[in-house]
């Protein structure tokens, strides 16, 4: 094989592979594109989607005398195609109208209307989105949502940097123990402790708000804490052996020395507590029964939902407006992300 | 480290030497953590164990008694256990070799030397991780829909009758199965990850030998990637113990159609958070947690025999 041939071949495979690869991708996100062009119809176009075209289309009609009339594509006996408003369909023969000309004399047509292709516009119904705006009252939820992801996040910060710290740079005797219990937590499912712990919340009158939804957050995280010391253990330690020997206390070295060499972690922690908080469902849902002013989106959209069953246009709606937030934080920060799960997934 | 390290620094008289003056600054430093794991973990477990002992029911919280094991007995008696670890099971079944297999085979075919525009496959793919649960609910369970979802029109363009996905006893494991299969894309960038480590010296040797494609991934990639792999089959398993909240968003407690999604935790769910029955709640949550302690560790004897770590990884 020469070296022109072996170019080929490899010119072949790389087309065959991403060819591949688009279609497989292709299927795999059809349910976004659905839900995107559903979120846009109205119930009549659902309908008529199930057979005809994908997009929200709309008959086009003509008024004439204050009366609609659906237009169709009518082939003339002299091969033109033209576009005629319908105004008496039989079976073998039809009245039409021409839209541009609605004085002139009706067109008499011979043939089966009921074979015709109706004009159809793109018609997409931007007011469904507007209506479950309102409907679902999402500003409320996107305030809930907000608040308690920004005092989580204060509080995962807070508590997964000093911990995180304190595995990173200090002598604690049983550290590797201690170490591995933290990263053990995260194989326990959480509907363990759930029932003694909403028991407890529910005796100290912390259901129906959002403490615990967010308290829990200011005594670490394990995935937070293991992200932040693997990233503190990259530090070089001369910057804080340097500090300490100037007398800097542990705490003004890890505000001075640490974090401002951390911020890529600190960032990529941030953002994980951001989504996990809008993505959360089951403790908003036990904890927020019945005070649907104070739920987030999560639960708020699932509540919509079960009255609004017979909506899915509607439904469509909510589920694209609650996925953009997260969706489109990942997009603008994939950096972050990536590198936060391969840290967590891979060195452990 | 005490023995035969030298005795350091006695520079802070009466305080110990500094290394227990920093061993005490590190367990301040970490005592959020602890506080936390007694607080919210500890601590209710220990609590749930003594909860499953009584009946314990919070409409009624003056009235409480120790009932002994009653609760354990009915766990055994009760018919909804069975029912709901069997659909747990047949989840499972459907769901746990695709979650291990899938995100490998996608992560072979986005770490192709043939693929073009590898960042943005690597990024589209991953998309729908970040998808919320409720959203991705009703996004598939309007794509699966019977006469107006893309499932079953692409079925019937090639002359499938498309089955009844989400009322059916036997399509709805399938149908949850495929939204789970959505946020694939976790596992596969770990996976992936795996494989950009696999150092590159054994690709080029196996080549020099001749061994095929299929072969170098077969005794290189998948021996070096297993402990990613282990790591996703973890994942998978206390993901299947954990298994809630899509057959609650679509079926809410009832467990349509007939019991078919109502998975264990649907069941804790009712007996727990609708009934208020917080002593046999926490008898099904400890048997949960004993189950999974269970797997879990059988997972990890079993690592042994397959999952390879090389010699520096062990640390």
């Amino acid at each position: 094989m020469n070296a022109y041939q072996s170019r080929q071949a490899r010119l072949g495979m790389t087309a065959s592979v991403t060819l591949f690869a688009c279609l497989l991708l292709s299927a795999f996100l059809l349910p976004f594109v659905y839900g995107t062009l559903t979120a846009f119809k109205d119930k009549d176009q659902i309908v008529a989607s199930a057979t005809g075209s994908i997009f929200p289309m709309t008959g086009e009609t003509a008024t004439i005398d204050g009366t609609a009339y659906p237009i169709y594509e009518v082939p003339m006996p002299d091969g033109t195609v033209r576009e005629l408003a319908l105004i008496a369909g039989r079976r073998n023969d039809s009245t039409f109208i021409d839209p541009a000309d609605p004085t002139a004399t009706p067109i008499e047509w011979e043939g089966r209307w009921r074979q015709l292709e109706q004009v159809m516009f793109f018609d997409p119904k931007f007011g469904n989105f507007g209506e479950v705006w309102n409907g679902v009252n999402f500003p409320l939820l996107l305030g809930n949502t907000m608040a308690i992801a920004l005092f989580g996040v204060v509080g995962t910060l807070i508590s997964s940097i000093l911990v995180a710290y304190g595995f990173a740079r200090f002598p604690i005797p049983g550290k590797r123990l201690l170490f591995l219990l933290l990263v053990g937590t995260i194989i326990l499912p959480r509907q363990v402790t759930l029932v003694p712990t909403y028991a407890f919340f529910s005796i100290i009158g912390w259901t129906g708000t959002w403490l615990p939804l967010i308290i829990p957050h200011f005594f670490a995280n394990a995935y937070n804490v293991f992200l932040l010391r693997q990233y503190f253990m990259t530090l070089p330690r001369d910057l804080d052996e340097a500090a300490m020997i100037d007398g800097a206390s542990p705490l003004r070295v890890l505000l001075s020395v640490i974090i401002p060499q951390s911020w890529p972690a600190i960032v990529t922690v941030g953002l994980f507590h951001i989504v996990f908080a809008w993505n959360d469902y089951f403790e908003p849902l036990i904890y927020l029964l019945g005070k649907p002013e104070l739920q987030p989106i999560s639960v708020g959209i699932q509540r919509f939902n079960f009255i609004y069953d017979q909506q899915p246009h509607l439904i469509q709606a909510t589920a694209i407006i609650g996925l953009a937030v997260p969706v489109l934080l990942f997009i603008f920060a994939q950096r972050f992300f990536m590198r936060g799960v391969v840290v967590t997934g891979v060195e452990k | 480290m005490s023995i035969f390290s030298p005795d350091v620094a006695r520079d802070f008289p009466g305080e110990g030497t500094l290394d227990k003056r920093k061993s005490r600054m590190g367990i301040l430093f970490i005592l959020p953590w602890i506080i936390g794991l007694v607080a919210f973990t500890i601590l209710p477990m220990g609590a749930s164990l003594i909860l499953s002992l009584t009946d314990y029911n919070l409409n009624t919280p003056t009235e409480i008694n120790f009932i002994g094991l009653d609760n354990y007995v009915n766990f055994f008696q009760d018919p909804i256990v069975g029912v709901s670890l069997g659909a747990t099971l047949k989840f499972a079944v459907i769901s746990l070799p695709l979650a291990i297999f899938l995100p490998v085979l996608l992560a072979a075919l986005l770490n192709s030397e043939f693929l073009a525009g590898k960042r943005l496959f690597r990024l589209l793919f991953y998309v729908p991780y970040m998808v919320p649960v409720v959203s991705s609910a009703y996004i598939w369970s309007g794509t699966l829909n019977t006469e107006t979802g893309w499932v079953n029109r692409l079925l019937e363009s090639i002359g499938i009758a498309g089955p009844n996905w989400m009322y059916s006893i036997d399509w709805i494991y399938p149908a949850l199965v495929l939204i789970g299969l959505w946020g694939i894309g976790n596992a596969m960038l770990i996976t992936l990850s795996g494989m950009q480590g696999v150092p590159t010296e054994l690709y080029e040797a196996a080549r020099v030998d001749g061994a095929s494609y299929l072969r170098r991934f077969r005794h290189i990639t998948l021996p070096m990637i297993s402990p990613v792999i282990f790591y996703n089959l973890v994942l998978s398993v206390i993901g299947l113990f954990r298994y809630f909240e899509t057959p609650f968003i679509l079926k809410g407690p009832t467990g349509d159609p007939g019991n078919s999604t109502l998975f264990f935790n649907i069941h804790l769910y009712k007996e727990a958070f609708t009934f208020k029955n917080m002593g046999y709640g926490a008898t099904l949550a400890w048997m949960l947690f004993l189950m999974a302690f269970t797997v879990t560790i059988f997972l990890f004897t079993t690592s042994k025999y397959w999952v390879y770590y090389s010699s520096g990884d062990k640390d």
